[in-house]
């Protein structure tokens, strides 16, 4: 059963970058800061392109930014994404806004599955998914994991986390929870959410790279959505965190003792 | 009425801890907008559980019907988002939890509200409390105003007291039939990762290990029991399938904040300190001495995990 996927991939500050606040407060100082696919999505990519394997069908990587997000939308194609779509937007956008886009980009291709990271790590807000799918009345399975560890032979052997039913209308997904793990069955189309664990990404080619070049990338104008773009998550005042004072290096475990017994008092 | 909303947790009909953490927070909420604060609980068989909420002085509403033993996000969002109109919520809140964070952006949808996740704080008053959240992993901290008439939020439950009990609230039964023939979401099974030790995010000590154990947690392990501490791990451990998910502290995994943290061969990276740096005391032992990790902590030990773990350990016994 050929499974048509939409999948989510945001451009993100990288995780090993510096990052460090405007003396006013306004927003991070983005000089020397690199940008990447965010972790999560990155995810989201392998696992559709995984399950194209097992099942045929297209994948199709949607992201919304400015021009620069094109950088990351051609990295997914470069894993071996089909097309793709650049909803054209500068300026903040929040979970509200985000999900009422992809509701309409899921209006327009009507895939079977929309794949998203469980949340981008710069605002770590962990809600597009889940509003997604109460937009568009769906059944949701986020933090989507499966029970094996990344070393097994099932993921040397590249098979997707997702389990698609005989009946090819039902997915069966391993999440995430506290205290265990929980596996939830998804009629179709459904939207899930990924976690960490669920796989890990493929290195794009150089022939994957040179193909990525040719494929489409189509652009929309956000404004030409008909969606309030209008933020409802507004960002007042960005701070650091109060810094923690680095303690003291102690020469032996009997000092490390005395100190949490008699100074510290946790022991 | 800017009343306040706080949905429980619970499985099998015991509330998890936080629901209380989560209770005070919505108090603080409840204090600043002069409204009213009430508790929901949904499930199956769940009448103790919210006759225990109510002895926290709050007004409950439950929901207790057989579709909805399991929960499914699917399933609860309309339930909760059907009692926030009833009790005139304009704040919506649950603890930081993976229900919590799996439900209220859900809920959120809903009720066209925005959300806060993992609230750390709040601030301002009447309609216009504000959040404080972290950002990029704990690396910022943002004051956000969520600008729709019902704001949702989350909070990271070590940041709160939990509330106490005070006075005695009421239970109001709430009808909510559920077909499951209806829902597009099934649930299959659940899988417990069985513990004799405290939970993770609620322990007063927690001992972690991490890529310098090289899979051995045993030393870990060993030094936890003997002090009656949870278990943790760094993403590395956790990643190269040594040690269950569920014990991953970090920015992907579980916030703690213990009177104690010891971090034993983990250096440090990021995305491991977003989950442990508001712990009261901090405790490193690492080979590197140039270990991030040492940065931070407040006693660092440059040793070999393996020699100085069974060491402290025998200390901490003799002293007993």
């Amino acid at each position: 059963m050929p499974l048509k996927i939409l999948v989510a991939a945001k451009r993100v500050e990288d995780p090993e970058s510096k990052i460090k606040v405007k003396p006013d407060g306004s927003g991070i100082v983005t000089d020397g800061v690199n940008y990447k696919l965010n972790p999560f999505d990155e995810i989201a990519v392998e696992e559709g392109l995984r399950l194209k394997e097992k099942h045929g069908g297209e994948v199709v990587v949607a992201s919304i930014g400015g021009d620069k997000s094109v950088t990351e939308i051609r990295a997914a194609l470069a894993m071996g994404a089909d097309r793709a779509i650049l909803v054209k937007h500068d300026g903040p956008l929040d979970p509200v806004v985000v999900s009422a886009i992809f509701q309409k980009l899921f209006e327009q291709e009507t895939p079977d599955l929309v794949l998203l990271g469980k949340q981008s790590i710069d605002d770590d807000q962990n809600q597009v998914g889940q509003y997604l799918a109460e937009r568009l009345g769906l059944p949701q399975a986020t933090f989507a994991s499966k029970t094996e560890s990344l070393e097994s032979e099932a993921e040397q052997k590249k098979q997707p986390g997702l389990a698609l039913a005989a009946d090819g209308k039902t997915l069966e997904v391993v999440r995430e929870v506290d205290g265990g793990v929980e596996t939830l069955a998804l009629r179709l189309p459904a939207v899930v959410t990924t976690d960490l664990r669920l796989n890990k990404p493929r290195f794009a080619s150089l022939p994957g790279i040179m193909k990525a070049k040719k494929k489409e990338v189509k652009e929309l104008a956000a404004a030409s959505l008909g969606v309030d773009l209008a933020p409802k998550v507004v960002v007042k005042k960005l701070a650091e965190p109060p810094k923690r004072q680095g303690g003291v290096k102690v020469a032996d475990v009997a000092e490390l003792y005395e100190k949490l017994h008699a100074e510290a008092k946790v022991l | 009425m800017s009343n306040v909303l706080i949905v429980a947790e619970q499985a099998q009909g015991a509330l998890k801890k936080a629901t209380f953490h989560a209770l005070g927070a919505g108090r603080e909420v409840a204090r600043r907008t002069g409204g009213k604060l009430v508790a929901a609980v949904l499930g199956a068989g769940v009448g103790g559980a919210a006759e225990e909420l109510a002895a926290h002085g709050v007004e409950v509403r439950v929901a207790d019907a057989p579709g909805l033993e399991h929960y499914l996000a699917e399933s609860y969002a309309p339930v909760v988002a059907q009692l926030a109109k009833d009790v005139g919520a304009t704040y919506v809140g649950a603890g930081a939890t993976a229900f919590g964070k799996d439900l209220l952006p859900r809920v959120a949808a809903r009720l066209e509200a925005a959300m806060a996740t993992e609230v750390l704080g709040f601030a301002g008053d009447g309609g216009a409390v504000t959040f404080r959240r972290p950002m990029w992993a704990g690396n910022v901290l943002a004051e956000v105003e969520l600008a729709t008439p019902v704001k949702v939020f989350t909070v990271r439950t070590t940041e709160f007291q939990p509330a106490p009990r005070e006075g005695q609230g009421s239970v109001v039964p709430v009808a909510a039939s559920v077909d499951p023939a209806a829902l597009r979401t099934r649930f299959v099974s659940f899988k417990e990762v069985k513990s004799e030790r405290p939970e993770l995010t609620d322990a007063r000590i927690v001992v972690s290990g991490g890529r310098g154990t090289k899979g051995d947690f045993k030393e870990v392990e060993a030094l936890a029991d003997e002090l009656g501490a949870a278990v943790g791990a760094s993403r590395a451990a956790v990643d190269a399938g040594w040690v269950p998910n569920d014990w991953q502290v970090g920015q992907t995994g579980k916030v703690v904040a213990p009177e104690l943290y010891v971090a034993a061969g983990i250096s440090g990276a990021i995305q491991h300190l977003a989950g442990m740096k508001g712990s009261k005391v901090i405790v490193a032992v690492n080979k590197d001495p140039e270990a991030p990790i040492f940065a931070l902590a407040d006693y660092g030990l440059v040793a070999d995990l393996f020699k100085a773990l069974p060491e402290l350990r025998a200390k901490i016994k003799a002293g007993k």
